[in-house]
């Protein structure tokens, strides 16, 4: 006699609810506290920018003899003091939270469109042109770019637009792989060929299968990316090479401050201190969105 | 085959068991809940004797071992006792069961390609044993490891010293690993599913092997193993678990010939022979293993049991004796052919 | 091994290739360079120019010729340094760099893997947050903050150090600060590293079997998964040396050191086109070079690679 199976009268299994990739995206991303702290720290950072002549109590170019290297004096509306040149600290870090930040976003958005143009050329053509421009990829990504831009500089001046494009023409490598990825796997998925048979124009089936797709890496790229052009333009400026007078970034401020750390270090410490905060912040976000979006990526 | 059901003791138990596990509990904390991998294992084991533990995945027949072993992960703690020759060896610290691991119990795992280190030389995976437990100098543990090689029948030892793993086939690293456990000569060796990740003609070659391992030194075995089959060809007593507790236990022919748990019955029953009717159905065991996250307050087989019964489900029946070494955890007096 | 040699040396022509040709035609294209015709260039520098560059040859000569001279590692005269050849300025920088750039490496992989091993075998513990924690600012903090910080505490507030200078080139004290300032950011990256690697390998298999041998906990780390875990650190030496490549630059800037780096920026600020493509391009062939040296030295250290 053998034994008749009994339907499994165990524990219920609980229904699941279905959940759209972005809502438990989001609630993974609200639940990681360093990133919300530093999304926190960005929306208060480009709100002073903002409003940086607003907020300021003197301009940023504004010279004044009496106070010559002073430390912070809320009194006299010098909030963080002034620099060798008597100028007010306060808005010259602020003027450059405008200058490092719009640096930062544009040339993130330079860098996706040179990469995501180059990626999805590369994975749609496939083949030998592929190839080759992932050779290409591969040969540029071993080489310092740091050199090249300021090779740039120094060839072709120092106007911040040549700025924005040399930096966003360094930043696209990563890109430009991740959306060859996706486009040749999406190239051989056969919902594409389903939905070309039932009639879907390209466009549709660019906007809505390949784009959805692509929104998440892209995010956490420019979130990544940007603290790097910061950096890289902070670096530049820094060596004299990046911003010119009378306009300023926290690279020129961190490097005068440096000159004059020993008579006065707080032109030193707080654009330093805003540089570094503000790329934890970028970063803490930035790793936050990736784990939001793809948390086995770890 | 086996030597150990002529040895003395083994049936009337007189002399001092190798190994008593009284009831051992394990349990990881995870993010979902308390998991209880072992619930309640008790069990004995003889010098010389083969025991096989045999069960689905899940059932807590490896956690059984890593327990004994103490290689649980940091989320594990274990409850209960294990006594090697009378000495408590559950909760030592690391330094005193270094001591005894790889001296006196070693222990063998299913896939040797992962098992060994693919970085170092075979040589020196086996010489470290020696030269790390016994002091003994380089050279002498070479020689002692060569013998060893040989012993398992690998061809050409001296150059196998110096190879690594991924140039040895599969059957071969095993043999290695077999080596590596008897090296210090055991009084107890495990075994975690060592035949599993090996192609069936190799599986029986291994086990052989361990045959002849225990007959030449005496070693006790515990084997580990989803495998019937691998049970009936080696071992003189099995245990059966399910949901982390034994369910059955016996010796082999016994259990075989006449199993008395439902469970065990239906494991049976599920082999395909070669002497079977080839027309209908595989008899399969309908519903799914316990989670071991939420186990029922009874029997953990009930729901999936034919002959459960209220009783069965209102509390765990106990381990109780149906015949000189033989008993089972089930309510039922006796299950008919 | 030979062919393993052959092969990654072949591939990296195409990017010595790639580094020169962009360098020969930045430097014609470049307005106010020596091509310039509008540029008033001095006598001395014209003649030394028309020499090196062949400027009555056509393109395909010129390129040619240029070529030749580089791979025979001539770089031309310096634009700003008046009596010196870009060779000879690389030449007198290369020792100091050299040194401070070695010393660098040696400490991140030194105090690096140290502090990521120890972070991995108290994982989740306070000092793996710590040392996390060091690491995080250390990789996000640029040098050119964390340079002059370093030097504010200790050599403006503490004065036990000097704030910059090389001295005579054998005085420690000139030498702790810069390197210290110049391997911090690797020394952050290679710990993080080495953590992940370490947490990853003490979960393996093998890890298991040699504690079931009943090895001390220290054997089992040091013999068994420091090997495997440290390889992902070699890998990453490539880029490491890229990395502090491009940090001795703002280093050796920061605290005056002469070295090539700063003979880079100096270039660079007084457009010495010549100094500024000569040292990139030997920048560029440095690090193929370490390339190259860290994949053969991966190659020899695992054993299913190096049996080929």
């Amino acid at each position: 006699m053998s034994v008749t199976p009994l339907d499994a009268s165990g524990v219920a299994p609980q229904p699941l609810e279905g959940t759209s990739l972005w809502k438990s995206a989001r609630r993974r991303l609200v639940r990681n506290r360093a990133a919300m702290g530093g999304l926190f720290v960005l929306l208060i950072i480009g709100i002073m920018a903002i409003l940086a002549p607003h907020i300021s109590a003197h301009a940023m170019d504004d010279i004044s003899w009496e106070n010559i290297g002073t430390p912070p004096n809320w009194a006299d509306g010098y909030y963080f003091g002034t620099d060798s040149n008597g100028r007010d600290l306060f808005a010259r870090t602020l003027y450059g939270a405008r200058v490092s930040l719009m640096v930062g976003i544009l040339a993130s958005i330079v860098s996706l469109l040179i990469g995501v143009t180059y990626g999805a050329v590369a994975g749609y053509m496939g083949g030998a042109v592929d190839n080759v421009m992932m050779r290409i990829v591969d040969i540029l990504y071993s080489l310092p770019f740091m050199f090249f831009v300021i090779l740039l500089t120094v060839f072709f001046g120092r106007n911040i637009f040549l700025i924005f494009v040399a930096i966003g023409a360094v930043e696209w490598l990563d890109m430009a792989r991740i959306v060859r990825g996706q486009t040749m796997a999406l190239k051989h998925r056969e919902f594409i060929e389903a939905a070309h048979a039932f009639g879907a124009s390209s466009t549709s089936i660019v906007r809505r299968h390949i784009i959805p797709n692509i929104l998440g890496p892209v995010m956490v790229f420019v979130t990544l990316t940007v603290p790097k052009v910061i950096l890289l333009e902070s670096f530049l400026s820094f060596l004299g090479l990046g911003v010119q007078e009378p306009m300023t970034s926290w690279g020129v401020l961190i490097s005068d401050g440096a000159r004059d750390m020993e008579t006065a270090p707080w032109s030193l410490l707080f654009p330093a201190t805003f540089l570094a905060v503000t790329l934890f912040s970028l970063n803490f976000l930035g790793d936050g969105l990736r784990d939001a979006l793809d948390p086995k990526d770890r | 085959m086996t030597v150990s059901q002529d040895q003395p003791g083994w049936k009337t138990g007189n002399q001092t068991p190798l190994l008593v596990v009284d009831q051992l509990e394990t349990r990881f904390a995870t993010p979902d809940g308390t998991v209880s991998a072992v619930n309640g294992v008790s069990f004995s084991i003889n010098k010389g004797e083969t025991i096989g533990i045999v069960g689905e995945s899940g059932s807590g027949k490896s956690q059984v071992l890593m327990s004994i072993m103490g290689l649980l992960p940091h989320n594990g703690t274990s409850t209960g006792s294990v006594k090697l020759e009378d000495r408590e060896i559950l909760g030592l610290s690391r330094d005193e069961l270094n001591k005894i691991r790889g001296t006196r119990m070693a222990m063998i795992f299913q896939d040797p390609m992962t098992a060994l280190n693919p970085y170092l030389t075979i040589g020196r995976q086996l010489t470290e044993v020696l030269t790390y437990h016994q002091n003994m100098s380089p050279t002498m543990a070479r020689e002692q490891a060569r013998e060893v090689l040989e012993q398992v029948h690998i061809p050409e030892p001296g150059k196998r010293l110096d190879m690594y793993p991924h140039e040895l086939s599969g059957g071969m690293r095993q043999r290695v690993m077999i080596a590596m456990g008897m090296l210090c000569r055991p009084d107890l060796l495990i075994a975690d599913e060592p035949t599993t990740a090996l192609d069936v003609t190799i599986q029986a070659e291994i086990l052989d092997l361990l045959a002849e391992q225990q007959a030449a030194t005496g070693t006790s075995i515990i084997l580990v193993t989803h495998d019937l089959g691998v049970v009936a060809g080696l071992c003189d007593r099995v245990l059966v678990m399910y949901g982390g507790r034994i369910v059955e236990q016996g010796p082999v022919r016994e259990i075989f010939y006449d199993p008395q748990h439902p469970y065990t019955r239906a494991l049976l029953l599920s082999m395909p022979r070669l002497d079977d009717d080839l027309a209908g159905d595989l008899p399969t065991i309908a519903g799914q293993p316990p989670n071991l996250a939420r186990m029922p307050p009874g029997c953990a087989f009930a729901p999936r049991c034919g002959f459960a019964s209220d009783l069965c489900r209102q509390a765990v029946p106990p381990l109780r004796e149906i015949a000189p070494g033989r008993s089972k955890a089930c309510t039922l007096d006796r299950l008919v052919a | 091994m030979l062919s393993f040699v052959a092969k990654r040396l072949l591939g990296a022509v195409p990017t010595l290739f790639v580094i020169i040709t962009i360098a020969f035609f930045m430097i014609r294209l470049a307005p106010g360079g020596p091509f310039d015709s509008e540029r008033a260039v001095p006598p001395e520098i014209q003649e030394n120019l028309n020499r090196v560059y062949h400027l009555d040859q056509p393109l395909v000569g010129q390129y040619w010729l240029y070529l030749k001279s580089v791979l025979g590692g001539n770089f031309g005269p310096s634009f700003s340094y008046k009596d010196y050849s870009v060779t000879e300025l690389i030449w007198s920088g290369f020792p100091v760099s050299m040194e401070l750039g070695l010393t660098a490496v040696f400490l991140a992989v030194l105090i690096g893997g140290s502090l990521g091993a120890l972070a991995a075998l108290k994982q989740n513990r306070s000092a793996d947050y710590t040392i996390m924690t060091a690491a995080m600012t250390g990789i996000t903090i640029p040098n050119f903050v964390m340079a002059p910080l370093l030097t504010l505490v200790l050599g403006v507030y503490l004065r036990v150090l000097p704030v910059g200078g090389w001295g005579d080139g054998h005085e420690l004290k000139y030498k702790i600060l810069p390197v210290v300032a110049l391997a911090l950011p690797q020394i952050a990256y290679v710990s993080r590293l080495t953590r992940g690697s370490m947490i990853e390998v003490l979960r393996s298999n093998f890890i298991r079997t040699a504690r079931a041998k009943g090895l001390s906990e220290w054997l089992t780390v040091t013999r068994h998964a420091a090997r495997a875990a440290f390889l992902p650190v070699v890998s990453y030496l490539g880029p490491a040396c890229a990395g502090i490549i491009t940090g001795s630059v703002v280093i050796e800037q920061i605290f005056s050191i002469p070295g090539i780096g700063r003979y880079f920026i100096q270039g660079a600020l007084n457009r010495d086109y010549t100094l500024v493509m000569g040292v990139v391009i030997f920048y560029g062939v440095l690090i193929i070079v370490f390339n190259l040296i860290v994949d053969v030295l991966y190659g020899v250290l695992d054993p299913k690679l190096a049996h080929r």
